[in-house]
């Protein structure tokens, strides 16, 4: 125990390395998530396919297959970044599905009105999305892209099992050094429950600040 | 048939004699043999009407009979299965920059009033003019604040569309439509969601859009805004058009049965 408490900071800088990715990670999938939704509602049909087929498939693979294939494959195929990248870019196409499906339910939220009273201005398909549906569908969408990220926090986890050194990563080591695994897993555990907290407190705030204007 | 028959025989009537109100002015919309179904369901059937600039046209019909298709057809919210929708002399456009172009000059105030509810009132009249016609800001709003002083909420400009009683939020809507210099309005039952005594302010503006020479197809079971504002009363059933008439005449003497049936049904409420 009184081991494992002098590599606090070490711990600290593996939770740093799990936040770094875990905001790159959902940054990425919330840009691509949102661009997939839009391909998914907008009238070209090929758009719609591609869309469709990307979320389809990067949802039924699990997603430690999927960072084994893209870490171990890529330098295969000729591309080489780091591990950190590799992870991050992963997680960021891999929950990019997850927050299509959040903004495709948040877009379903807003009344069909809404879209129908910016056509009858004369608004483009792009401009009543960007300026009378997406604004609003974000709104009421703060709590499930809340759970996504959540969701992205915990996952990149699985980062350990590809050699990056995040939290996970670094108690796995400690645990190894020591052979203190309830300890040093505890720590993890309570760094986890640290963000997710913050997260969903956060969330919370912006809800209902959201909320007061409408 | 029979009746379709006297339908045109009127309209020609209307067009070039009426009582003094019917307009002269050239055909600014024409609707020729239009026909919509939705699976099964007939929701028009070879709908003929032609609207003059400057004319104001009420539709009137039981619920179901097609009178919000007819509308949403003419600026293609709804897209037609057979016949032609002429507006200010071109085809509707099928699709694209020309589609939102062609709905920039139609207005239209929907029974539940559509302000986007994230903008407030000023900004739900700003932001056609700015984002599709690229008006300059300042300008757009200096006139969006003339129109809201028009339909009278102008002291309502910086609140949210949920703060609003349905009168005002639907004269909003009337601002908003206006603000993009519509050549046409389109009303589809503008009052039938509100409490009577907002009936009227709507009511009001509309009549006096009507006097300052909008052209509009309205559709409305006030009788009251029919009498004083409509150059013509179009009576549909079934997804057709079974009588035409000036707004008098229809409403003391309709010539057919289901009009007739129809007008006693509203006249007891
Ligand atoms: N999107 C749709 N899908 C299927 N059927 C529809 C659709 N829109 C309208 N209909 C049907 O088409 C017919 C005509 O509808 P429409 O809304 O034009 O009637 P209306 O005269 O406006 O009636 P109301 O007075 O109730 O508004 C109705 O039977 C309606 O159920
Ligand atoms: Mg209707």
């Amino acid at each position: 125990m009184h081991e494992v408490v002098h590599h606090l900071g070490y711990l600290a800088a593996g939770l740093g390395t799990t936040l770094e990715l875990s905001l790159l990670g959902f940054a990425g999938a919330f840009v691509l998530g949102t661009l997939l939704t839009v391909m998914r509602v907008c009238p070209i049909v090929p758009l719609r396919v591609v869309g469709t087929l990307y979320v389809e498939v990067f949802r039924n693979v699990p997603l430690l297959a999927f960072l084994v294939l893209f870490v171990f494959g890529l330098p295969d195929a000729g591309i080489t970044c780091s591990l950190f990248t590799s992870e991050a870019v992963c997680l960021a196409l891999y929950f990019a599905t997850y927050v299509c499906e959040a903004v495709r339910a948040g877009i379903n939220a807003v009344p069909v009105g809404q879209a129908e009273a910016a056509r009858a201005i004369g608004m483009t398909f792009g401009q009543s999305l960007g300026t009378v549906i997406l604004p609003q569908a974000f709104r009421t969408m703060v709590q499930p892209l809340a759970n996504v990220f959540i969701g992205v926090v915990l996952s990149s986890s699985l980062g350990a099992a590809v050699g990056v050194s995040e939290l996970i990563g670094r108690t796995q080591w400690l645990d190894l050094q020591y052979d203190e695994p309830v300890p040093t897993f505890l720590l993890a555990a309570a760094g986890y429950v640290l963000v997710t907290l913050a997260v969903a407190l956060l969330a919370g705030r912006v809800q209902k600040r959201m909320a007061v204007r409408r | 048939m029979v009746d379709d028959a006297g339908t045109t025989a009127d309209r020609t009537a209307d067009d070039t004699a009426g009582n003094g109100t019917v307009p002269s002015g050239r055909v600014l919309l024409s609707i020729e043999s239009v026909s919509k179904r939705f699976g099964d369901l007939v929701a028009l059937s070879e709908v003929d009407l032609d609207v003059h600039e400057g004319e104001v046209v009420v539709v009137l019909g039981a619920s179901g009979s097609g009178k919000s298709t007819l509308c949403r057809c003419v600026n293609r919210l709804e897209t037609v299965d057979s016949g032609r929708i002429v507006f200010d002399g071109r085809d509707l456009p099928q699709e694209g920059a020309a589609l939102a172009a062609l709905r920039a000059d139609v207005g239209m105030v929907f029974q539940s009033f559509n302000l986007f509810a994230h903008k407030t009132v000023l900004e739900n009249v700003v932001l056609g003019p700015t984002r599709v016609r690229k008006v300059p800001r300042a300008e757009a709003v200096e006139e969006a604040r003339a129109l809201l002083d028009r339909v009278g909420v102008r002291d309502k400009e910086s609140r949210y569309p949920a703060e609003l009683s349905g009168g005002q939020q639907q004269r909003v809507a009337i601002a908003r439509a206006l603000a993009m210099h519509p050549k046409l309005m389109l009303f589809d039952e503008p009052t039938s969601a509100l409490d009577p005594e907002m009936i009227r302010e709507v009511l009001d503006v509309m009549v006096g859009l009507a006097r300052d020479g909008m052209t509009m197809v309205a559709v409305t079971h006030e009788m009251g805004f029919a009498r004083r504002a409509a150059d013509r009363v179009v009576f549909m059933d079934h997804g057709r058009i079974v009588e035409t008439g000036e707004p008098d005449a229809f409403f003391t003497a309709p010539r057919t049965e289901r009009a007739r049936d129809f007008l006693s049904t509203i006249l007891r409420h």
